[in-house]
């Protein structure tokens, strides 16, 4: 049995989905779309009269309509065919708004059950609906369900099997009629006054308190990521390394008879006779302290906060904010859910650019997150850097990211044929996340991470540790040395950073550490060693996503601007800062 | 006498009925969808500045309009404001 879940954007169907599924759930897209959809399996237990088989389950695309308005509903409607029996999910604090797609799908006359979610909300919401009548009207079982708490759902599970069509019926022309009818029937409004809540909701969209809340959330965000990652890396990972980790590594220094080639790759060198995590640069020592010690840490405290600010509701809002000012740059407001999503990792970031609807904005949102949104990956190791010398480099970096985020931004969107395309979307209020919803996300988030980030950390030590004692990095290093010490000011060596840099940017960072390098000079390397080319990881998503030739395109920016760049920043930094 | 203004125009806070929908078929459906229809009440929530989007209440649930999409919804307002005790909600 197919089990289809549909509703509005927005009215707790993941929520309802995760319920009914439980873990195993496989996220995939339907076929030649980049329409994502979640498909899971549910037990019929035979406690509640069921078989105890299972049944399928498949979370469709959340719609406000049957007749097609994007992509993602023409799939909605496609899946309908596949489906024997539909639970729509309705917003029970919102029915009308739901009801205009209850009505279609009970047109089409599939087995169908309603699941008023949100039940809890609608008492302090003021609002009363009569299930009774709305059941009679309607024609099929309506039950009301609260998915935070699970309330309904054996009763909603125990129906599945005997669900029927709907015998409501109607003229298509007066669809909007028929709802408003049946709210009048079933729906009491009881007024009461504007909430916290609320105020503090219209707050963050106003004109005159968005832009400043924004800012104070994203630098709260951003304070306590930084918190949670140090917290982790001082009192947690640091310790283990000193105390447990270099012991252990020391004995296995010895066991390989301290010297050769393997114990070099393993260990890497030791600085009289103790391992420096920072420096060593063993596959075992500092690719593991970079993973560990370094990176997940902060990736970690960021995917906590990003998932919390995802679930809250703030997002939309955001959008809404920053859309004016996502125009001047060729996107609009939603670009910042792929954008934030890059901060964490530009994988997943460059994968959710689905959400754009054109060719053009795409592009415009991978180029500028490839040159100008620093991972987290990236971001912990150059606050490892540089967060040493105080704030001030730190400023210098990612102050400079950011105007060429801007500049950039700009200059694409002169330069391309071609208009942003507008938001439009319903803003759902403020909810408390789902604590169970949360941790599953950050963990699915944190594993996928650790999975996808590995095997290329260890592998760009490794290579780094071949490519230096073939002495390709020398090499590469002489041919190399009139860009990257000429234009950018850099020890010739330098080129070593920015080829691991292909492979992983942290690791790259950890180089520099090697390099003995003035502040000035890390200043200006970590900017180019953002800029100047994706990661592999990056690399071969945005191939994929933007096709070759726009590849080639953004490559070329990228290249261009990472030389014009670094070069500016070198020469100003070198005459305003020549007491550094 | 009733005065006609684009959500734009609108004044912020303010109330007013949707008269009219300059677009095409598949912009009005997807106002549509969300609740923005000709005849339905709407209050204007805020704007935002610099050719911003607009954001309006309509029955229970809020809506953000983009800066030109919202230039083509257009509402009618009572000349005379005396809302604010109003009877429906």
């Amino acid at each position: 049995m197919k089990v289809l879940l549909m509703g509005n954007p927005n009215v707790g169907k993941s929520v309802v989905f995760s319920r009914l599924t439980g873990i195993h759930v496989i996220a995939s897209n339907y076929p030649g779309t980049t329409v994502e959809f979640t498909k899971g399996v549910m037990h019929l237990p035979e406690e509640l009269g069921l078989s105890g088989e299972t049944a399928e389950v498949i979370d469709v695309p959340g719609v406000y309509s049957l007749e097609p308005t994007s992509r993602a509903e023409e799939v909605a409607v496609e899946m309908l065919k596949e489906g024997d029996v539909v639970i729509n999910v309705v917003n029970a604090t919102n029915l009308e708004r739901s009801l205009n797609l209850t009505l279609q799908l009970l047109k089409k006359k599939i087995p169908l059950i309603i699941a008023l979610n949100l039940w809890d909300e609608t008492g302090h919401t003021g609002i009363k609906i009569d299930v009774k009548k709305l059941e009679q009207i309607l024609g099929v079982s309506c039950i009301p369900t609260c998915a935070l708490t699970g309330e309904g759902f054996k009763e909603l599970v125990s129906k599945i099997k005997e669900v029927k069509p709907g015998e409501y019926d109607y003229e298509e022309k007066e669809r909007w009629h028929e709802v408003g009818n049946i709210i009048a029937q079933v729906e009491q409004v009881i007024h009461r006054h504007h909430k916290f809540r609320e105020r503090v909701a219209d707050a963050s969209i106003s004109f005159r308190t968005g832009i400043p809340i924004a800012l104070l959330v994203l630098f709260a965000a951003f304070a306590v990521i930084r918190f949670i990652g140090e917290g982790l890396i001082g009192y947690v990972f640091e310790p283990f390394f000193e105390n447990l980790w270099a012991p252990l590594m020391l004995k296995v220094s010895n066991l390989l008879g301290s010297d050769g080639v393997i114990h070099d790759i393993l260990i890497g060198k030791l600085a009289e006779g103790k391992i420096d995590f920072g420096e060593s640069f063993g596959l075992l020592t500092t690719g593991l302290f970079v993973e560990f010690g370094a990176v997940l840490p902060y990736v970690f405290a960021f995917y906590l906060i990003l998932s919390f600010l995802e679930d809250s509701g703030y997002l939309p809002r955001l959008a809404v904010v920053v859309d004016n000012i996502f125009h001047r740059v060729g996107l609009h407001g939603m670009a910042i859910i792929p954008i934030m999503l890059g901060f964490g990792c530009n994988v997943p970031g460059i994968l959710s650019i689905r959400i754009l609807e054109t060719k053009r904005e795409r592009f415009i949102a991978a180029t500028l997150m490839s040159i100008a949104v620093p991972c987290m990956a990236k971001t912990a190791m150059i606050i490892a850097l540089i967060g040493k010398h105080g704030v001030l480099g730190l400023t210098m970096v990612f102050g400079t990211l950011l105007v060429v985020w801007v500049c950039l931004g700009i200059l694409l969107n002169r330069v391309m044929k071609g208009e942003s395309m507008e938001i439009f979307f319903e803003i759902p209020p403020y909810r408390l996340p789902c604590f169970r919803l949360l941790v599953k996300k950050i963990w699915m988030r944190f594993i996928w991470f650790l999975k996808e980030a590995t095997p290329w950390l260890l592998f760009g030590v490794f290579i780094a540790n071949i490519l230096y004692t073939l002495g390709i990095i020398d090499f590469l290093g002489r041919y190399t040395a009139p860009v990257i010490a000429g234009i950018l000011g850099l020890p010739k060596e330098t080129a070593g950073a920015l080829l691991i840099g292909l492979l992983r940017k942290d690791v790259a960072v950890g180089m520099l550490i090697l390099l003995d390098l003035t502040f000035h000079q890390m200043v200006v390397a970590c900017v180019v060693l953002s800029m100047y080319f994706p990661c592999v990881a990056s690399f071969s998503i945005l191939l994929k996503e933007l096709g070759i030739v726009a590849m080639l395109k953004s490559a070329a920016i990228m290249i261009i601007f990472t030389l014009l760049v670094g070069g500016i920043l070198n020469l100003v930094i070198s005459n305003l800062l020549t007491n550094y | 006498m009733d005065k006609r203004v684009s959500l734009v125009q609108m004044e912020t806070g303010k109330r007013g009925k949707i008269v009219e929908i300059q677009g095409g078929a598949g912009m009005s459906l997807r106002l549509e969808n969300l609740g923005i229809r000709v005849g339905e009440e709407v209050e204007k929530l805020s704007q935002q500045a610099m050719r911003g989007p607009v954001v309006v209440t309509i029955g229970k649930s809020q809506v953000a309009i983009g800066f030109g999409m919202a230039t083509r919804v257009l509402v009618e307002m009572p000349e005379e404001v005396v809302d604010e005790s109003s009877s429906n909600g």
